[in-house]
């Protein structure tokens, strides 16, 4: 793998010792051959272990970052290895890799920097009240910043490539990357395309959001994107007095 | 019967002691120190001082003199935990590029050895 390829499918993994083997495992039999990447964000289980037997690549954190740090690691050693692409699914089994192949066709196709694999309506349904009701909000927020809608905007499943891969590698959102990950997307003028893929249930464990986490996440997010905003807003005015002194 | 300026006295000089014990320790560098010394300082002097006290609110137009010296307490501490807020951002964001630069040259050591 040091020598790099096109697509690296990275799997971002915290304490997933119970299901990475099998998402390492159905990843590489569905794509054989793919170099496949568990980032393991200083599991304190077996993660690690687990997901070298099962075939991957391993990168090991020394300590917990959260997934933002997590998946920015995975991001930096892919841009360093020269590839082209990366796939993020997540640890847990709730991304089927069958449609690895569909979420990259829609990043290649529509000559965007990112591809989100938009988890269908039943899926969100199986959500809790205090996720779905997150996701609304989140949806009714970033359609004005982002000048269009977005169906699914808290999904792991994504596509990059090595544009926005090295933009990502410099800067990345720490803890709950995803929706912020579309305004640093904004900031830059790249553009995102979705696509429709089924979502199934954890192969095994719990999530990490619990009730008051989803309120802090809601908090953590709102600022954060806020924050992008004002970044978003200092570069355009910059921009504006670039284009008037080019003038 | 003791005093609310005698007792932020006490309140500066067990923050001195403290920090100066923490710095001897070494469970504080020196250059973080400076911002709780100087507050600390600040803390006894005013407290000690009744005429700079009396100055500073006819100054700021503010009857109680008192009142100026827990206003001035919550800026400076603001200060330094502002200040403080600031140091301790910086630290984690070079925790978080070292830790990941660790784990990617760690990851590239392994591969080198067939071990990733």
């Amino acid at each position: 793998m040091v020598n790099g390829g096109r697509t690296l499918i990275l799997i971002p993994a915290f304490n997933e010792e119970a299901a990475i083997g099998a998402v390492v495992r159905e990843v590489r039999q569905v794509l054989p051959g793919w170099p496949v990447l568990v980032a393991d964000d200083g599991s304190a289980d077996g993660t690690a272990v687990a997901a070298r037997a099962a075939g991957a690549h391993v990168l090991s954190l020394p300590c917990h970052l959260g997934l933002g740090g997590c998946v920015q690691a995975g991001y930096k050693l892919a841009f360093e290895l020269g590839f082209q692409e990366v796939v993020r699914i997540d640890g847990d089994g709730q991304h089927d890799p069958r449609f690895i192949p569909q979420v990259l066709g829609a990043l290649r196709g529509s000559g965007c920097e990112m591809a989100i694999g938009v988890r269908d309506g039943d899926a969100l349904r199986g959500a809790t009240l205090p996720r779905r009701i997150g996701i609304r909000c989140f949806r009714l927020l970033l359609r004005p910043i982002l000048g269009r809608p977005v169906a699914d905007p808290t999904s792991g499943f994504v596509a990059v490539n090595r544009r926005a891969l090295e933009v990502f590698a410099r800067s990345f959102p720490l803890e709950y990357p995803e929706i912020e990950t579309l305004v640093v997307l904004q900031r830059r003028r790249f553009r995102f395309v979705e696509t429709p893929v089924p979502a199934r249930q954890r192969l095994a464990g719990k999530s990490t959001i619990t009730p008051l986490r989803s309120l802090y996440y809601v908090v953590h997010v709102l600022l954060g994107v806020f924050v992008n905003i004002l970044r978003l807003d200092a570069r355009r005015a910059a921009r504006a007095v670039g284009e008037t002194f080019d003038d | 019967m003791i005093s609310l300026l005698d007792v932020l006295t006490i309140l500066g000089a067990v923050l001195l002691l403290v920090v100066l014990r923490a710095i001897r320790r070494e469970h504080i560098r020196v250059e973080h120190s400076v911002s709780w010394l100087a507050a600390a300082a600040v803390l006894i002097l005013l407290s000690r001082s009744g005429a700079m006290l009396e100055k500073a609110a006819a100054a700021l137009k503010i009857q109680e003199p008192l009142l100026v010296l827990l206003v001035l307490i919550l800026i400076v501490f603001l200060g330094v935990f502002y200040r403080f807020s600031r140091i301790v951002s910086e630290l984690k964001d070079m925790n978080i590029t070292l830790t990941q630069r660790v784990a990617i040259l760690e990851f590239l050591l392994r591969e080198k050895n067939g071990q990733a």
